[in-house]
């Protein structure tokens, strides 16, 4: 999110360019306009600099030394990031998470902009609809975790007996690799659908209803309306939302936590809780430091493809 | 001027560190505890920490409860690395050569006027700890793996109730008759289970130990995970639920076991035994505790976790920490402690306190696990041990989820670990 919010400078020194000043004085002019600006960005940039850019420098640097166990640091060049590509807990980790992503990504988006049509309509019980929508989104993840591990008990829990009553065998959700993913991602979508529903919800009530009457008297039918009217004018929220989605993809971990402990034999782990292993399990910070490099490297990718790409094909209003 | 500033300021310091002195006497010590089991282990350290504090005025000891072990040790290390480790922590046994790898521990050795306090444990409990001539760790919340057995479920399917299998064979004929399917042809109630999350390295080194393989060198570089016979041990594990069809497929859950063995959903289980008194305040019908069923042997790894001194404490702190163990080690202390969890006592004289004679009199199932240690092996400990349980622990998931044959899984484990040790040798 931080991302969107950089700030757009407008031309300062083209508005001081233009007045009419003596020349001496613009010149002391814009300095002072410089020296402004840069005062305004201060906060900003000391914040920026000390908790996002100092930390990742330092992770790089991190990756290429051990630390021995006597403290001492030795460089070891790019070993740990050939240990990398051998470990295949790493890619397997890596793998996973590209089918969580696509698992959980559209699906919750898509969920999202339903949710959102639906309950922008008039109708009874509207608020108590927007609440239910929005209710897993306030709850903290572990709570959620916990919930849906009653759901995915085998035998007891609420999937299986539900299986009982057709009398089908209990299944091992959590405990067979061919379901956990799915059972993980079903949950996600879950959790996430709600947040995106209500970006959705607020791009809906800022569209002006005239182009909707307008459509209707143009005798356009209201998939044809949706087409070509309303998606395309909530497209900078359906940016916005693939974005959040994609980071999301990347660092919701804390139900794996409580549900597999990314098990059975890896097929839920996932990269950022494969980093945590390493870093506080196994405490080996320089490993640790080379896979954040590569997550690193998959978000910026993510926020380039945003900044360079997407943002000029999409139209803002 | 000058001179009035200077002794205020002196004043002000003198007012400051008297502020901060406290009397004299009072060591503050804050311990880590892992829970591994059910029932109410919190609760029974606690009321044994402020007994301790009443004996001990002069010491405050704060029980910090950090999840399961591995969470414990996660917890310790970072804070440790934070500047603010613990100054005692009970770990598992096991985690010894990482503690020393990371320097982070103390020999009990220097700590004690009396080295023969040594000798009262279980000599099974103190192999773990005892490294180069040192003692690292004394014993305390320790176990080996047990079989609980349903003895309802063992008469409805008319077997001997009062008689648990007593070898790999066995188990695999008693579990067949012990299945129990519904009319559509489902399994209600499986014949055995033996848990694969969490501790799946614990269960496979005592199947391993039975089909008499060691799984690692005493000097915790080396893990054997493709002997033969450990290869095979993997084996039996998986056919049970692939082959013979007696016990769930899929990967079995360390803690929702215990209730599927309350409610009757499988007849027999391998767990720890310091979970006999949860099993046994909520059992609801009579059942028995054996030792675990032999292939070539008898036997089970000991684990559980002991007390471990951090380097980083100051010397009171750590005497007062051996001062806190050796309170909680005492005989009548270990009884109590076995009687309210289940877990071995650590020392053969607690076995002779009248309060134990009594309870094991009334509840011969409470004695199982010690009997078993004549036959007990170290647990599987090397160094990067946190790895190296991963790799295991994978390759066991790997087996029994049928995604890797046992062959397979336990080579790729290997491999892994080899890679990892080779480092430390």
């Amino acid at each position: 999110m931080a991302a969107l919010r950089h700030p757009t400078t407008p031309g300062m020194s083209d508005l001081a360019a233009s007045s009419p000043i003596p020349e001496r004085r613009a010149g002391s002019q814009a300095w002072w306009n410089a020296v402004n600006a840069w005062l305004l960005l201060l906060p900003a940039a000391v914040l920026l600099i000390t908790f996002t850019h100092y930390p990742i420098l330092a992770t790089i640097r991190h990756s290429l030394f051990i630390t021995r166990r006597n403290g001492t640091e030795v460089f070891v060049g790019l070993d740990s990031y050939q240990a990398m590509a051998a470990d295949p807990i790493f890619w397997k980790a890596l793998v996973n998470n590209f089918w969580f992503a696509l698992g959980t990504i559209p699906a919750s988006i898509a969920l999202a902009l339903v949710m959102a049509i639906w309950v922008n309509r008039n109708m009874r019980g509207r608020s108590f609809l927007r609440l239910a929508y929005f209710t897993p989104t306030v709850l903290p993840m572990i709570a959620v975790a916990n919930i849906w591990l009653f759901f995915y008990t085998p035998d007891y829990g609420l999937l299986d007996q539900l299986r009982g009553l057709f009398g089908l065998a209990g299944w091992n959700w959590l405990g067979e690799p061919s379901t956990v993913m799915g059972c993980l991602i079903v949950m996600v979508i879950w959790k996430e659908a709600g947040f995106f529903m209500i970006f959705y919800l607020a791009a809906l009530q800022q569209l002006s209803p005239d182009l909707d009457e307008a459509a209707s008297i143009e005798g356009a039918s209201r998939w044809y309306t949706f087409r070509r009217i309303t998606f395309p004018l909530l497209m900078p929220t359906t940016l916005f939302v693939a974005i959040n989605a994609v980071i999301n993809s990347f660092k919701l971990v804390d139900h794996l936590v409580i549900m597999t402990k990314g098990g059975p034999n890896n097929a839920s782990t996932l990269l950022l809780y494969y980093i945590y292993e390493v870093a506080f399990t196994f405490q080996d910070s320089s490993y640790a430091a080379t896979l954040t490099v590569v997550l690193l490297v998959l978000l910026s990718a993510v926020a380039l493809v945003k900044f360079g790409y997407l943002d000029r094909r999409i139209h803002y209003q | 001027m000058f001179a009035r500033r200077t002794m205020l300021m002196a004043a002000a310091f003198a007012a400051l560190s008297m502020g901060a002195a406290r009397p004299a006497a009072a060591v503050d010590l804050t311990m880590y505890y892992p829970v591994a089991v059910g029932g109410p282990v919190t609760k029974i350290v606690d009321d044994m920490v402020s007994r301790f504090e009443k004996d001990n005025p002069d010491i405050k000891v704060t029980a910090v409860y950090a999840g399961n072990y591995t969470d414990t040790m996660t917890k310790a290390m970072t804070a440790m690395k934070g500047g603010q480790p613990p100054q005692l922590s009970v770990l598992l046994s096991t985690d010894v050569f990482t503690l020393m790898d990371e320097n982070a521990i103390v020999p009990i050795d220097g700590l004690v006027s009396d080295r023969s306090w040594f000798k009262e444990f279980y000599p099974a409990f103190m192999a773990n700890g005892q490294i180069d001539g040192k003692t690292w760790s004394i014993p305390f919340q320790r176990s080996t793996i047990v079989l609980y057995w349903n003895k309802d479920a063992f008469k409805e399917a008319g077997l001997d109730p009062e008689k648990a299998p007593a070898s790999w064979d066995e188990m695999v004929e008693m579990s067949k008759k012990l299945i129990k399917k519904d009319g559509s042809g489902n399994t209600t109630r499986w014949g055995v289970e033996i848990p694969t999350t969490g501790y799946g390295y614990w269960m496979l080194q005592a199947l391993a130990i039975e089909n008499g393989q060691k799984m690692m060198n005493e000097a915790g570089t080396e893990v054997h995970l493709t002997a033969p016979k450990t290869v095979a041990a993997l084996d039996y594990w998986v056919d049970l639920s692939r082959k013979h069809n007696v016990m769930p497929a899929g990967s079995i859950d360390w803690a929702t076991l215990r209730t599927d063995f309350l409610e009757g959903k499988t007849a027999m289980m391998w767990h720890t035994t310091g979970n006999l008194t949860a099993v046994k305040d909520a059992a609801k019908f009579p059942f028995g505790v054996a030792m675990l069923p032999a292939k070539e042997q008898r036997g089970s790894p000991t684990g559980g976790g002991s007390f471990y001194i951090f380097k980083s404490a100051s010397p009171e702190q750590q005497k007062a920490a051996v001062k806190f163990i050796q309170w909680m080690t005492a005989p009548e202390r270990a009884a109590e402690w076995s009687m309210k969890t289940g877990y071995v006592a650590v020392s053969p004289a607690a076995y002779k306190t009248k309060a134990m004679e009594e309870y094991a009199k009334g509840f011969p199932q409470a004695t199982v696990a010690r009997d078993q240690l004549e036959h007990a092996v170290p647990e599987l400990s090397v160094h990067e041990n946190g790895r190296i349980y991963k790799f295991v622990n994978d390759a066991v998931q790997a087996a029994v989820t049928g995604s890797q044959k046992p062959q397979e899984a336990l080579a790729s484990a290997q491999a892994q670990s080899d890679r990892v040790l080779r480092a430390s040798k």
